[in-house]
């Protein structure tokens, strides 16, 4: 028919209908280096007229997309250069800055905006700290802004003063926001070797060697790749499995670059990067955990559950690269544990604990992401967690991060329902065992052979 | 600008008399239909030239998809270039 066969045409609808297939996110990553000023005041106002001048077509232009092409494009967001660096010009109250951009958010009809950040790695320079410690208000007032701060990297090894203030932080965000299950926790992730690309959120930023403003897309498609999977014989070698993987992450990624070339077109800015992640949401079928299950494991969290996700974080990588002119940002898989249907099961089940998580970050491509656990968890225990996921990141030289929800006023098996895309899930039980000896050394990890590349 | 639209719904008569009189109604020129019946399921994709339409993409899409609510039918249009990009390289 025409050279496009008919089977085709029906496979694209059925990933898009029955398998969950979306274009996750259009990210719009904007420089806010010219907005700095040492009037707090002037700062904000040259912040919201920039973005509101370079974001007001975004989400028409993701909307019409959406229409045009019958792929959904479900967030339109906005990422910036770390608000600490313009606090360190300016400073004053940092929240202005949070309020400021929320109403960009409110206004454009933006999904989130990110970049409420520091990088400290090495140390803190002037505005990180007041930044950090003005996140938890900043994320209790408003609904749209996401928070990360960097504590690490191969390179620099891991600040653990900053690792302890960010355990002190996490548990404050929490507490601000308990009436709400703890949201403002949800907002906000620690992480070692953040890229600077990063379409998706809580840790989306716009790095310092990013140019003026450009357009990043994150596709998904954990259900296409489980509706794969689920058809392929049990007997089929895992070599070959890969290959499915890797042809259904080739067709995704296609897609997101046909995306970014159209957006960028119609917005007339340039394209950035194509994160092509496997990206669940709590909506049946969408999972990552299945896909795991589907090949071969009775429930997420079984032995063989690393290997199954190297194995797939690596296809993934391998069939969306040569699909894609650009590839950056977080690529490869998720494993958000309250936005993933399969792993909330596991949780539930028992099958699936923080330490097999813990291993699953060594391989897949983010870390230990919207975990939940008892609301009493001290905050050297999350500053703990976070030493933790910063090691493996620092030494396996790939992003780790810590997205970690102490639910106040909840105990092991409570249940915590954050909504939409940050979905729902039950408290995980934790090891409580003290450090606080080693956490509260402070100082910083040196960084390790592997930083020593020249 | 070329595109498919594609309709799915339970077979009765006149579904491809309707989908051509909408056609021609906003000056869409069809290039190709396949249509096949499995259990009572109707299928039918087309493929059609938009470029004399006086309306964008996204505002006849949204038309057929109301088209389709009213008589009980999923109709889709989608720009060409989403399969070709999927399915060639």
């Amino acid at each position: 028919m025409n050279d496009i066969r008919v089977n085709e045409i029906l496979e694209t609808i059925e990933m898009i209908d029955k398998e969950c297939l979306d274009i996750r996110t259009i990210t719009m990553g904007i420089s806010l280096l010219d907005c700095a000023d040492s009037d707090i005041r002037k700062s904000c106002q040259k912040i919201e007229n920039k973005i509101m001048r370079l974001a007001k077509d975004l989400v028409k232009t993701g909307e019409d997309i959406s229409l045009t092409y019958g792929i959904p494009v479900i967030n339109k967001r906005i990422s910036v250069t770390p608000i600490s660096m313009l606090l360190a010009v300016s400073g004053g109250d940092p929240v202005e800055y949070a309020l400021t951009l929320e109403r960009c958010a409110i206004n454009l009809g933006i999904d989130f905006i990110g970049g409420y950040s520091a990088l400290v790695q090495k140390g803190f320079s002037a505005g990180d700290r007041a930044l950090i410690e003005s996140i938890p208000e900043a994320l209790a007032r408003t609904e749209h802004i996401c928070a990360s701060v960097n504590i690490g990297s191969t390179k620099a090894g891991i600040n653990l003063d900053a690792v302890k203030l960010m355990g002190e932080i996490v548990k404050k965000a929490a507490t601000i926001t308990k009436e709400r299950d703890s949201l403002g926790a949800a907002k906000l992730v620690v992480l070692c070797n953040a890229p600077e690309d990063n379409p998706f959120m809580a840790g989306a930023f716009h790095g310092v060697g990013e140019p003026d403003v450009e357009i990043h897309v994150g596709v998904s498609g954990p259900g296409v790749v489980r509706a794969v999977l689920a058809k392929a014989d049990k007997n089929l070698p895992m070599n070959e499995i890969a290959e499915l993987v890797k042809k259904t992450a080739f067709k995704i990624t296609r897609m997101g670059q046909l995306v970014i070339k159209v957006a960028s077109e119609r917005l007339n800015v340039p394209a950035g990067i194509i994160d092509l992640s496997l990206a669940p949401t709590p909506a049946r079928g969408d999972s990552v955990a299945e896909i795991l299950e589907e090949m071969g494991l009775a429930s997420c969290g079984a032995y063989g559950t690393t290997a199954c996700l190297a194995m797939l974080n690596d296809a993934v990588k391998k069939g969306g690269v040569m699909a894609a002119q650009s590839v950056g940002g977080l690529s490869g898989s998720f494993i958000p544990v309250s936005e993933d249907a399969g792993m909330i099961r596991a949780t539930r089940n028992k099958t699936l604990g923080l330490e097999k998580l813990e291993a699953m970050t060594a391989v897949c491509s983010v870390g230990l992401d919207m975990v939940i656990v008892p609301g009493d968890t001290s905050a050297n225990i999350i500053a703990g967690v976070i030493a933790d996921e910063a090691a493996i990141g620092m030494v396996n030289s790939k992003t780790t991060a810590v997205r970690i929800i102490p639910a106040i006023g909840k105990k092991e098996g409570d249940h915590v329902n954050f909504g939409g895309l940050l979905g729902k899930g039950d408290v995980m039980g934790i090891n409580m065992t003290s450090n606080d000896i080693f956490v509260n050394r402070g100082g910083r990890i040196p960084s390790p052979l592997q930083a020593l590349k020249n | 600008m070329k595109a498919v639209i594609t309709v799915l719904g339970n077979d009765r008569i006149g579904i491809l008399a309707k989908m051509a009189n909408i056609c021609a109604d906003h000056q869409i020129n069809i290039l190709d239909v396949d249509q096949t019946i499995v259990d009572n399921l109707f299928t039918m994709t087309m493929i059609v030239d938009t470029e004399k339409m006086e309306m964008t993409l996204a505002d006849f899409a949204i038309e057929m998809d109301e088209e389709g609510k009213r008589s009980g039918l999923v109709i889709k249009v989608m720009h060409r270039d989403i399969f070709d990009s999927m399915h060639r390289i």
